[in-house]
């Protein structure tokens, strides 16, 4: 299938953007205060209580769609505050339980409409490809939104190893679904069908921003970020960011997807970031972009593809995006 | 035997209400004159939920994105509440009638959580938009029918005052049944705007729809009383 060439992205200005110097040295007092006055919040001591390993990676270039000119947001609020529904559908639940899920070693199943299917493991992602910081927009189909340093590599470079077939249209994704580590599966009034899936058309598996994410901050990911590895669409809301994956199948006819089997009507399988379709539950016009608190709760404008049009309109051309939400 | 007495009666009051007499002192009962001290301290209790709140907001410790965990706290305590205030009845029947005397407060203590969960809507989804309010009773039912309720809760707030229900009459126990479709209202709420986990809005549907089905269930057997 054919594959669009990279065009060089237009500059954004970066004066907006926090020096790594400021937010780094802003966490170490806020964490000193927490110190000293014998406070710490969830998020902290979980999130350091698994060790992350510091990885080697290129930083994103100045002035591109991979390096967001926004402030970021703090690592305890990134890895603190999350959507893995296999620990519980609290948002401190994966922080809190996702350390009882065994990530080493692991192992990913790459097959479907392939020439080579086969295996990835653990050491594999993470040296095996040339690693970049990427900075994105996160945007959350509950409408509250981050900018995360996220470090990985494009997906276009893992599905080349294996050798998609011209018939391959879509990808697919699956979850770690493994009951006893996950207790959020066992709960008997969770509806969603395990393991979680998800899945992309091919152009928008090969477009560059798609990120196979192996780490965030500079580190590998925190089991409740979707450790060892996780897919970033930023122009997608959140939920199609499936994490944890184990399983990778190229296929001819559009994948099933978690949401979409559970409530078609409110998640569809392209999930594009749009101010204009709300979820019938909320307005998507408007993101707290967090940190976000009662007084001052940082509510911005939602933008088409979540700001990356430039890099992804062309995708949908033709498209009634109303219909194929 | 105290007990087994007691548990006989409450199992004759539900099987043929009104035919016992609930005016004896019941096991729970307290002094007269420790009324008014009780009273304070369950209206200090009521209100915890809402300090702890206050102390976490000025503290700042309710993580990156307070506004759910807000909207959440503030919506389930509505639930709380509202639970109690039918539980009431029901408990004074089995001659529990400790509940009942405070009902008042808790009733007004569902429109005061009710309208914190109204006040945190307005300051971190819709920013004080009217248009955005607009937008959200218009396509969202959830939203309307909370609305809705919140609506109602405010004639039964302002004429729970003692002197208002005595002017009022025989009308003010009509217009305060509408608790009824506040509860009900307040379930579909809930219902609507769960998940993937409909947990909550199945133990509470179920205990609402138990408390309803025994009014209804009261209302009949009296019925037949009658006719009889």
């Amino acid at each position: 299938m054919p594959v669009k060439p990279w065009t060089a992205f237009p500059q954004i200005a970066s004066s907006e953007i926090t020096p790594e110097s400021v937010w780094l040295n802003r966490r170490s007092l806020m964490k000193a205060a927490a110190a000293g006055a014998g406070l710490a919040t969830a998020g902290e001591t979980v999130a350091e209580s698994k060790p992350t390993l510091e990885l080697d990676y290129a930083p994103a270039e100045d002035g591109t769609a991979f390096k967001a000119a926004e402030m970021l947001t703090p690592y305890d609020a990134a890895t603190s505050y999350n959507n893995f529904y296999e620990f519980g559908t609290d948002k401190a639940d994966p922080a809190r339980y996702a350390d009882t899920m065994t990530t080493d070693p692991w192992e990913i199943k790459v097959g479907g409409l392939v020439n080579k299917p086969g295996k990835l493991h653990l050491e594999d992602i993470l040296t095996g490809f040339d690693l970049e910081e990427r900075i994105y927009r996160f945007r959350c189909v509950e409408a509250w939104s981050m900018v995360v340093p996220w470090i990985g590599f494009p997906l276009s470079a893992l599905l080349e190893r294996f050798e998609p077939k011209a018939e391959g249209k879509f990808v697919e994704f699956k979850t770690l679904y493994r009951r006893g580590e996950m207790r959020g599966t066992r709960s008997f009034t969770s509806v969603i069908d395990w393991p979680y899936r998800e899945g992309l058309r091919m152009d928008e598996a090969m477009n560059p921003l798609t990120l196979m994410t192996v780490g965030l901050y500079g580190k590998t990911l925190p089991n409740q970020s979707g450790a060892p590895l996780r897919l970033i669409t930023p122009w997608k809301y959140g939920f199609k960011n499936i994490k944890s994956i184990v399983e990778i199948n190229v296929t001819d006819r559009q994948p099933r997807t978690s949401w979409q089997d559970l409530a078609p009507q409110e998640y569809g399988f392209y999930a594009n970031v749009n101010p204009e379709v709300n979820h019938p539950r909320w307005s998507q016009g408007w993101e707290r972009r967090l940190p976000s608190s009662l007084f001052n709760p940082n509510r911005i404008r939602t933008q088409m593809f979540n700001g990356y049009s430039e890099q992804v309109a062309g995708l949908y051309k033709g498209m009634d995006l109303a219909r194929y939400y | 035997m105290v007990i087994p007495s007691r548990w006989l009666d409450s199992i004759k009051a539900w099987i043929l209400p009104g035919t016992i007499n609930n005016s004896g002192a019941s096991l729970f009962s307290i002094p007269a004159a420790w009324n008014p001290a009780f009273r304070a301290a369950v209206f200090i209790a009521c209100l915890i939920p809402f300090l702890v709140l206050v102390n976490a907001v000025a503290s700042n410790s309710l993580g990156p994105d307070p506004a759910e965990h807000l909207m959440h706290v503030t919506g389930e305590w509505v639930m709380r509440f509202l639970v109690l205030v039918l539980l009431a009845t029901p408990l004074a029947r089995y001659g529990w009638l400790r509940l009942v005397r405070y009902r008042r407060m808790l009733g007004l203590f569902v429109w005061f959580y009710a309208t914190l969960h109204l006040l945190v809507f307005a300051q971190v989804f819709i920013g004080w938009s009217g248009e955005q309010l607009i937008e959200e009773l218009a396509e969202r039912p959830y939203v309307l029918v909370g609305f809705l309720a919140w609506v109602i809760l405010v004639p039964l707030g302002v004429t729970s005052a003692q002197a208002i229900r005595r002017k009022m009459g025989r009308h003010w126990r009509t217009l305060h049944k509408l608790i009824y479709v506040v509860a009900v209202l307040g379930w579909l709420h809930l219902l609507w705007l769960s998940r993937s986990d409909v947990g909550d809005a199945v133990v509470y549907g179920l205990i609402i729809a138990t408390l309803l089905v025994y009014r209804v269930r009261h209302v009949l057997v009296n019925a037949s009383a009658k006719a009889s």
